[in-house]
């Protein structure tokens, strides 16, 4: 299955060209030019990976980030910065990111972040559901309650 | 060095400071879009090799918007390059629209992060000798307070004129003008750039607008 990645960037070209090399690479990828379509598409979807620019007019990353993790909050969030926001971007990552690049970057260094980050995301949901297995084996009216 | 001139000098680096890492960052997001563009051109020759067709209209396509984003990166540089010259006479004689036209397209990053919409309205042309850094600088420090009072359409419209004393500039929409507080603007920095400048200012509650008078001439300190 391919890992699914939103790119959160309001530099068109820059996004558009991004995508289509991530999907080159064999990524299932979505584009979000703001941050208020960014979170429209995150409830409607389920997405691997978030890579989502830090300065962005109107809602910005950290807010994005901030909602993010509320709404979805097993998706891994990749900063994007330029040099004066990576204190925004180390900020974001105490509130939950797992990493950042700054921009312009080598594509052979975001595609190992993203894998890295879906890993992070893959072991992090396997544990989730060995737990509920445990769960259901300890006590089977568990499952009752699942549904 | 007078307080007057301490004051609008720190002013002035602040200002200084803010500008150059918004253009910092535009070029940025330039070299951005560069390196992608190029980087997508070698992923197609790359499969090319491989025997897969090459798109030529897709390959043409990429080369016309790299060149697009030198003429944008181009364009940012010649404004930084004429910002840095602004400080190269303490009075010269400016054209008040081309000078307010300079810092439009530097603080453009910077107002659209806010959602704003800057409109510039002056037909004719209006020459004046002052300095043009501190004038820009003060220009800025207004539209900053502007751009909270901007109305639903975010569009803040600045209209100059020439007037009996020297020139009229008046920032107009601000439809959240009354529940904005203004004891804190001008603050003393803003003062003092007023002062170096001999200009009057005032906030109309009322009318939802700002007006900032110059002279037409001010003497070099």
């Amino acid at each position: 299955m391919k890992v699914r990645v939103l790119l959160v960037d309001d530099e068109k070209e820059f996004v558009e060209a991004l995508a289509e090399r991530l999907s080159m690479r064999d990524y299932d990828v979505t584009v979000s030019l703001n941050g208020e379509d960014a979170i429209n598409k995150l409830t409607k979807y389920n997405f691997d990976v978030v890579i989502l620019d830090v300065r962005m007019p109107g809602m910005d990353g950290t807010d994005v980030l901030r909602e993010m993790k509320n709404i979805k909050p097993l998706t891994e969030v990749i900063m994007l910065t330029g040099h004066a926001t990576v204190e925004s971007a180390i900020d974001g990552m105490r509130r939950g990111a797992y990493d950042y690049l700054m921009k312009p970057c080598k594509t052979e260094d975001l595609v190992d972040k993203i894998n890295k980050a879906h890993k992070k995301k893959a072991e992090h949901e396997q544990r989730i559901r060995d737990a509920k297995v445990k769960e259901i084996i300890d006590s089977p009216r568990a499952a009752l309650r699942e549904s | 060095m007078s307080f007057k001139h301490n004051a609008a000098g720190r002013s002035g680096l602040q200002f200084f400071g803010k500008i150059t890492a918004s253009i910092s960052h535009e070029i940025r997001n330039v070299f951005a879009v560069l390196n992608e563009n190029a980087g997508l051109m070698e992923d197609l020759i790359l499969l090319g090799e491989k025997g897969m067709p090459v798109d030529q209209a897709r390959l043409k396509a990429l080369a016309q918007s790299m060149g697009q984003q030198i003429r944008r990166g181009d364009g940012i540089v010649e404004n930084m390059n004429r910002f840095a010259h602004e400080v190269d006479h303490p009075v010269k004689e400016i054209e008040l629209n081309e000078t307010l036209g300079l810092l439009i397209a530097l603080s453009g990053r910077l107002a659209k992060m806010r959602g704003v919409t800057i409109d510039p309205v002056g037909e004719e042309e209006i020459m004046i000798a002052t300095n043009a850094f501190f004038l820009e600088n003060l220009l800025w420090s207004i539209m900053e307070f502007a751009m909270e009072a901007v109305g639903k359409d975010k569009t803040l419209t600045i209209v100059s004129h020439a007037s009996e004393r020297g020139v009229q500039i008046r920032f107009q929409g601000l439809e959240n003008l009354p529940q904005i507080p203004s004891d804190g603007f001008p603050s003393a920095l803003e003062q003092a750039l007023l002062a170096s400048l001999e200009a009057d200012f005032s906030i109309n509650s009322s009318s939802e607008d700002i007006i900032l008078t110059l002279p037409k001439k001010i003497e070099a300190a």
